[in-house]
């Protein structure tokens, strides 16, 4: 329980930081705003039911966002000085990795809550189904975890910004297909057999990352 | 140390070169032609071998990075670097390779085939394993970063494959991928030439190695020199 606490100290503290600003959060919606406006209308005067694609857009806008929240999440952290801090508390590496990985998920998911009405005003679907949800809620967890990880990593080299994406979009690959394809089936109302092999997947791929990323963090944080 | 490295780079070289030139033998006058594609299906062999070598590359990545974050010697790092250089090469060629026998088999440069898929992503994580150490430059934080990235890489290779191959078998396959039902002399000259790049792999290696080596040394006597 010590060490749910000192977690959820830590997710805390993240969260106060961006409420007092909301530069964050602000950043990424108008982000995602301006993804989501230019894809519905690049697509729009091409494609002739843009139902087809819109699984497709809806993923890669919350993956361009998370990116942007991920790196700002550790890049504040470095800038301020706050990483050492971090470092210097009395608690174990993998519960401040659990408290950023779990910041990180909150953040994402506030945007992705945000730009889902939108959304399904845009591409004319309606997306407020509770399998939708949790597909949502595993693919940003799976990236979320992975991207902590790596976000931790590149805000030490030289190009940050371009370095995360480097990073994470090669191994992110398999979470976002299956997210994609599952939410895909959703839309064109499938039935729940035909999408959960990719709902396990995504569960694979959570746990399987979550777990590496845990054991690793300790190598990547120290200095 | 550097004595016996030279010895066995040596020994390396040599035992390569004849197997390389057994194995061409075999790949362009043993091996019988094959009946549809023609003398084109030649670079079958040494697109599975450099394929192989790709992936095992990496898989020799994995192993070595976790001996660097368990141990720590500076040793095991050089042995990563090395290996993702080399496998990348390979990983290069049997790309090509590969688009270049699609065109002819199948009519196509590219399709997002199971494998065609994870090739690249494969290619695209090597890459991005050498554009993280040139963005490093404390070299102890870069082994780590280095090692964390090899071992996340790899990992992410099976369940690549898993994904892509439930994606391609829900929708119809219109091309189908080579089968395993080869003729004798085919099948030997694909195993001989899988056991050629491989031995071709561990030269390069043990060369990139060698050469990492050495320049370890020259960074030494120039800080003693006082550069």
């Amino acid at each position: 329980m010590r060490f749910l606490r000192k977690v959820l100290t830590i997710v805390q503290k993240d969260v106060a930081v961006e409420l007092r600003t909301k530069e964050m959060l602000s950043s990424m919606f108008v982000f995602s705003l301006l993804v989501i406006v230019i894809f519905s209308f690049a697509f729009e005067l091409r494609v002739e039911d843009v139902r087809k694609v819109a699984p497709g857009v809806l993923w890669v806008t919350f993956i361009f966002a998370g990116m942007l929240g991920l790196s700002r999440s550790f890049v504040l952290e470095k800038d301020r000085g706050c990483l050492e801090g971090l470092l210097l508390c009395p608690v174990d590496r993998s519960a401040t990795y659990l408290g950023k990985m779990l910041g990180n998920v909150i953040f994402m998911t506030t945007v992705e809550a945000m730009i889902l009405p939108i959304f399904s005003i845009l591409f004319n679907v309606s997306l407020f189904q509770p399998i939708l949800l949790l597909i949502v809620v595993l693919g940003t967890l799976g990236f979320a975890g992975v991207g902590t990880l790596f976000s931790a990593m590149a805000v030490h080299t030289r190009s940050r910004e371009v370095m995360l994406p480097v990073l994470l979009f090669p191994i992110v690959l398999p979470a976002m297909i299956a997210a994609v394809k599952a939410t895909g089936g959703i839309l064109d109302g499938q039935p729940f057999s035909e999408i959960a092999h990719w709902l396990r997947l995504l569960v694979v791929f959570d746990v399987v990352f979550l777990a590496i990323s845990f054991m690793t963090f300790d190598y990547v944080v120290e200095e | 140390m550097n004595g016996k490295n030279h010895r066995l780079s040596d020994y390396l070289t040599w035992a390569t070169a004849i197997v390389i030139i057994v194995a061409l033998y075999l790949v362009f006058v043993y091996a019988p032609t094959e009946r549809t594609m023609g003398d084109m299906q030649r670079i079958f062999y040494f697109h599975v071998s450099s394929a192989w070598v790709g992936f095992f590359a990496f898989f020799v990545t994995l192993i070595v990075s976790i001996a660097y974050l368990s141990k720590g010697t500076r040793q095991w790092d050089i042995v990563a670097l090395s290996s993702v250089e080399v496998g990348v090469t390979f990983m290069t060629m049997a790309i090509i390779s590969g688009s270049l026998w699609a065109k002819v088999a199948w009519n196509v440069w590219w399709t997002w085939d199971p494998r065609l898929t994870t090739s690249t992503i494969l290619w695209l994580i090597y890459v991005s394993y050498l554009m993280l150490r040139n963005a490093i430059d404390d070299e102890a934080r870069r082994a780590r970063f280095a090692a964390v990235h090899g071992i996340v890489g790899f990992v992410s290779v099976p369940i690549t494959f898993m994904a892509i191959r439930w994606w391609r078998t829900i929708h119809p396959v219109i091309l189908d991928s080579q089968g395993f039902s080869l003729a004798t002399p085919m099948l030997i000259t694909m195993l001989f030439c899988i056991g050629a790049f491989t031995l071709l792999y561990f030269t390069l290696l043990v060369h990139r190695v060698y050469l990492e080596q050495l320049a370890d040394e020259v960074e030494q006597l120039k800080y003693r020199l006082g550069r």
